[in-house]
């Protein structure tokens, strides 16, 4: 892909869990599998680690999307912590939402061990939607900016 | 409430508590605040009338490491902030003998002074014997007269319910307050576009002052160490410094109380700012309730609570709202 100077290049922050979706990054590299550089990866023990804090700091980092993988539900490391995290995360950005920031820019996918392919995708897709939602103003510091 | 005293009263006598949490005038007639009564005599300070919106469960907690039972007065929604902090073992059933109280809605002195009513001096018909249908405001610039139901606080309009869920004897009549659907401010917000939803919250969140009112009344709020204290934290203590600041105090305070909260409305009651903070609770509590089924925080002690629980089968975040 050539590079444009005035092209939007995102900041995606991805938490991937260290059981499986790290390791599915990993294996999408050793596949040669491409994703945008624009992505970010955090490992973090477990999906459930993250902190809703985590995601709200991204975006005030500057981040324009955050994405969060873990393993598949039943196949956690730790046997639940994913079911957890999903519940944490439906609300939390079901309020994110409801504050005004678009949806897109936050999403939860599983990746497995096993699935670089899925991981590559998932990120080339998403990296596409935070373009074209553009620059993420919302949750950052909006002094003397608007 | 002259029969709250004189119960109040035989209780400490024949020695089945050793004090009495209730509430007393504060300043002015119309600002009673919380207060611990040790004596008989200081019991004459007692007052319970239509300004009482104080929720006395979050003292239950201190109570609970004092020597004694404490006679604690609780209006059916504080009973709810009682029964969550019962299942969260920061209260001890023991210590405390409940009195439920009845409850005609609480008044909201914010919203007489919105009236147009200033330089109030009395207000009548506020006490638990009236009828609770209009209040006579003798003002400076004379009398005036406002409807009982006009000027509730906001949270009285989409009550719970008048039963205790918790109490070891009942007092006083109630009357139902409920006008509008709990939810329905919510649902007005959820159906604005993303700029207008956004415009609505920078507007009200813009005049937080992070006082941490909302935190310190909070029932639900009990962490003997605030994560909002903590040092290494660049939030603690201090003012918003940007609008960052200001969005994520209020998004994370309500997602730590998610599932939790009771729906009391004192963080909106004591907002000197009157931001509505009672709406970020309410939609976590909508959302639960959408997604997890019907929840209704403190009122079955033995309930699993939604976010230390899970099914097989929840949705996915990224689902559209169906």
């Amino acid at each position: 892909m050539p590079l444009n100077e005035n092209e939007f290049r995102p900041k995606i922050v991805a938490f991937c869990c260290n059981w499986c979706s790290y390791a599915g990054a990993d294996l999408a590299g050793s596949s040669r599998l491409s994703y945008p550089a624009d992505v970010k990866i955090i490992k973090v023990p477990c999906s459930c680690r993250v902190n809703p804090m985590f995601i709200l700091r991204a975006f005030e980092k500057g981040a324009d999307g955050v994405i969060l993988c873990g393993c598949h539900p039943g196949d956690c490391h730790y046997s639940t912590g994913n079911y957890y995290a999903r519940r944490r995360m439906t609300l939390l950005f079901s309020m994110l939402e409801y504050l005004g920031i678009e949806k897109g820019r936050t999403r939860v996918e599983w990746v497995s061990a096993a699935e670089g392919v899925k991981f590559s995708q998932t990120m080339n897709e998403f990296v596409e939607t935070i373009r074209s939602l553009g620059k993420n103003v919302r949750l950052g510091d909006l002094r003397c900016k608007n | 409430m002259q029969e709250l005293v004189t119960r109040a009263k035989e209780l400490l006598k024949d020695g089945t508590v050793t004090r009495v949490l209730g509430w007393k005038n504060g300043d002015l007639s119309y600002n009673p605040e919380p207060a611990f009564f040790e004596t008989e005599e200081a019991l004459s300070d007692f007052v319970y009338n239509g300004f009482c919106g104080a929720n006395l469960s979050k003292y239950m907690i201190e109570a609970s490491k004092k020597e004694g039972k404490t006679l604690v007065f609780l209006k059916p929604c504080d009973s709810y902030s009682f029964n969550q902090l019962l299942k969260e073992h920061r209260v001890d059933r023991e210590k405390a003998y409940i009195i439920g109280v009845g409850c005609k809605g609480k008044l909201d002195i914010e919203a007489i002074k919105k009236q147009g009513i200033k330089g109030i001096e009395t207000i009548k018909g506020a006490e638990m014997t009236d009828a609770c249908d209009t209040l006579e405001i003798s003002t400076i610039y004379g009398d005036k007269t406002v409807s009982y139901d006009d000027v509730m606080l906001s949270r009285c309009y989409s009550c719970k319910g008048k039963e205790h869920v918790i109490f070891d004897e009942q007092m006083l009549e109630s009357r139902d307050t409920a006008t509008k659907g709990r939810f329905d401010e919510v649902e007005a917000i959820e159906k604005m576009s993303p700029e207008e939803k956004f415009e609505f919250f920078r507007k009200e969140l813009s005049k937080c002052i992070r006082c941490n009112a909302c935190r310190n009344v909070c029932p639900a709020c009990s962490c003997r160490k605030c994560v909002f204290d903590s040092n290494k934290f660049d939030s603690a203590q201090k003012a918003n410094v940007d609008t960052f600041q200001e969005n994520m105090f209020h998004i994370i305070r309500a997602f730590h109380v998610a599932g939790r909260c009771t729906d009391c409305g004192e963080c909106s009651r004591v907002c000197p700012q009157g931001i509505p903070l009672h709406l970020f609770n309410r939609k976590f509590i909508k959302d639960i309730n959408e997604f997890y089924g019907d929840y209704v925080a403190g009122e079955d002690i033995d309930a699993e609570a939604p976010l230390t629980h899970f099914e097989f089968t929840d949705r996915e975040p990224n689902e559209e709202r169906g």
